[in-house]
């Protein structure tokens, strides 16, 4: 009896633990087997360990290191081959792509506009690194390193030459590829550079049929346009390319100097070496003065009319925004309730999920207005920014610069090296050219 | 003529510096401003089963192929039932492992006899889609002990969980690696992990 009474209070004690164990009630109480049984545990495997990632940043750092060596004192076009085969292995294959220097602008952007968000120092060393060494060394990063860039590098076989103006069009691709990441992203909705990522399907060999087919299209392309995504689609490449223009010790095609040769002006598969003028034309003063004119009222105008598109667009940019479509739904079903009656009507799983939350809809509409505004704000942001560049690319396009010798192109150079084995000048045989000159 | 030149080309070396630095300022200065708010440790992808509401969109939408979303059963939960509202259809004729009468579509639940009246259910994994239906069953007639997470060894990780952009009730948010797991109503997610 007494036995039977203290187990009674045991029983008690041990179902007091378990109630503060755990705060919901359970239905079925755990039963207390009289078997031998053993109860299973459940398995939570672990994540990738912290310190493989931090070992990614130490491999980025040492291959940036390596190929920006191999191309500005080695001079080694094979070198970056081999260091791009290395790039496709480990951060395509091995590493399986996640988080790439091209990805991470995204999730720079999240942490600048949500404080909630606590980036991960891997992630900002992954976005800063390239960037700096840019600045420094030019887009050695581009030449070997990013496997996106990599795995369409060695997909060239015979590149054609694109007109001007056709380089130049699809150029502004990136700016509003950028623009857009840079908006979804601070509004955290999504992160669109990673979902129309063409290569990480082929990295993680796994991918939806989709995405297997817009890779397939762009290596395809990559054999006849060289480095399509690159050039035309690469958000991040917009930023090394502002970083390289400045950049101090970016690749030159001849080791010592140029003897207008020739020989190296159709090396380059990117379109990216400035070729020399063959007079020296000096614009006349009102002709400067006039495009001066032309320009200070093409690019404000051009901002402004941008700014006014973005206002016009910004109900659709947000539309993206889950929270905001939600919310319009709602909206709809709300000031419509003949619809929910009409039995073509499905509700939305959302407005289901939404419903089963509790959440008050008060507090959803003014998220979403809250979102509404911000987009009111960065459409207008980004029309403006798109403006800009329009006009910038009109103004660079306009304004001429003399050029003796065979240069590549700072700002769209990808630092390959291949235009190097095309320079006759050695550093050992330049007294002999100099003698044949 | 000459002077002209050098001056030209020392006009640009000097915007090229001055740009560089400005420039190298900015990266600095974004690097310094988010530091102080960032965290060493990596973040992962979790879903918070308290938000789920078992649509079964982390079947088709994880990049993975099957899901690296799986059920996984918090034993400390289950009620040990025979009558098992996870594994058993609501039309089930016989409670018996028969394939018409298993909730499951892929038969990833592995029912075994313990004890009269208790059995015990295990996840298959290699089995699981990831389509939830156990877990809804478990929650609307039992304990809750059947709940979706992702599983890290099977998750790569994505920049952008694919699944979290098409999750409609917002489960999917990205946990500090330490913190990988979030179950509903057992808190025992760091004594789980040592084990």
């Amino acid at each position: 009896m007494k036995i039977q009474y203290k187990n009674t209070i045991l029983v008690f004690i041990i179902g007091l633990i378990l109630i503060a164990f755990d705060a919901q009630s359970q239905r079925f109480p755990k039963p207390e087997f009289e078997s031998e049984y053993v109860q299973a545990q459940t398995q939570i495997p672990i994540p990738r360990v912290d310190a493989l990632e931090y070992l990614d940043v130490l491999v980025l750092i040492l291959a940036l290191s390596v190929i920006t060596w191999l191309i500005l004192k080695k001079r080694s076009r094979i070198g970056v081959f081999w260091i791009s085969i290395f790039s496709i292995i480990y951060f395509g294959f091995y590493r399986e792509g996640c988080v790439c220097s091209v990805g991470s602008l995204q999730n720079i952007a999240l942490a600048l506009f949500n404080p909630g968000y606590k980036i991960p120092l891997t992630v900002l060393a992954f976005f800063i690194i390239p960037l700096l060494f840019s600045l420094f060394f030019g887009r050695t990063f581009c030449a070997g390193v990013c496997p996106l860039g990599a795995i369409q590098d060695i997909f060239i076989w015979k590149p054609m030459k694109l007109s001007t103006w056709i380089q130049k069009l699809l150029g502004l691709i990136p700016f509003i590829y950028l623009g857009l990441a840079i908006l979804y992203a601070a509004t955290s909705t999504d992160f669109i550079i990673c979902r129309y990522d063409p290569f990480i399907g082929f990295y993680r060999i796994n991918a939806e049929f989709s995405m297997y087919v817009l890779g397939g299209i762009f290596l395809a392309i990559s054999i006849f346009i060289a480095r399509p995504y690159c050039r035309f689609f690469c958000p991040y490449g917009v930023l090394l390319n502002w970083f390289s223009r400045i950049s101090k010790y970016h690749m030159t095609i001849t080791p010592t100097s140029c003897i207008q040769c020739k020989l190296c002006e159709n090396s380059c598969p990117f379109g990216a070496i400035d070729i020399p003028d063959s007079v020296k034309l000096k614009e006349t003063r009102k002709d400067t003065k006039k495009r001066f004119i032309t320009l200070s009222i093409i690019i404000p105008v051009l901002i402004l009319l941008g700014t006014w598109t973005g206002y016009q667009f910004h109900e659709n940019l947000a539309l993206v925004n889950p929270k905001v479509r939600l919310a319009y739904n709602i909206y709809d079903q709300e000031t419509n309730p003949n619809i929910i009656t009409d039995p073509q009507y499905i509700e939305p799983i959302e407005i289901e999920a939404f419903r089963s939350s509790g959440q008050p809809v008060t507090q959803l509409y003014s998220e979403a207005n809250e979102l509404l505004n911000k987009f009111k704000i960065g459409g207008m942001l980004l029309g403006g920014f798109i403006g800009l560049i329009f006009g910038l690319t009109l103004a660079s396009l306009s304004t001429f610069r003399y050029r003796e010798d065979y240069e590549p192109n700072k700002g769209n150079c990808l630092s390959c090296a291949r235009c190097m084995d095309f320079c006759p000048v050695g550093d050992e045989n330049e007294l002999l050219v100099k003698d044949l000159k | 003529m000459d002077n002209n030149k050098i001056k030209k080309v020392n006009r640009r070396d000097f915007l090229n510096k001055s740009l560089r630095i400005s420039a190298g300022i900015a990266i600095g200065g974004v690097a310094a401003y988010l530091i102080k708010d960032s965290s060493t440790e990596d973040l992962v992808w979790q879903l918070d089963p308290s938000l789920c509401i078992q649509c079964g969109k982390c079947v088709t939408n994880c990049v993975v192929t099957p899901s690296a979303v799986k059920c996984v059963h918090v034993y400390d939960m289950c009620g040990y039932c025979d009558l098992c509202g996870g594994y058993f259809r609501a039309d089930a004729k016989q409670l018996t492992t028969g394939a018409e009468n298993q909730l499951c579509p892929t038969g990833a639940i592995d029912r075994q006899f313990i004890e009269d009246p208790f059995f015990e259910y295990k996840i298959i994994e290699d089995l699981c889609i990831g389509c939830g239906k156990c877990v809804a069953g478990c929650g609307a007639f039992g304990n809750g002990s059947l709940q979706l997470q992702v599983r890290h060894d099977l998750c790569v990780n994505c920049n952008q969980c694919n699944i979290a952009t098409h999750c409609p009730a917002d489960a999917f948010s990205r946990v500090p690696r330490s913190k990988n797991t979030i179950f509903k109503g057992f808190s025992g997610s760091e004594f789980l992990n040592k084990t």
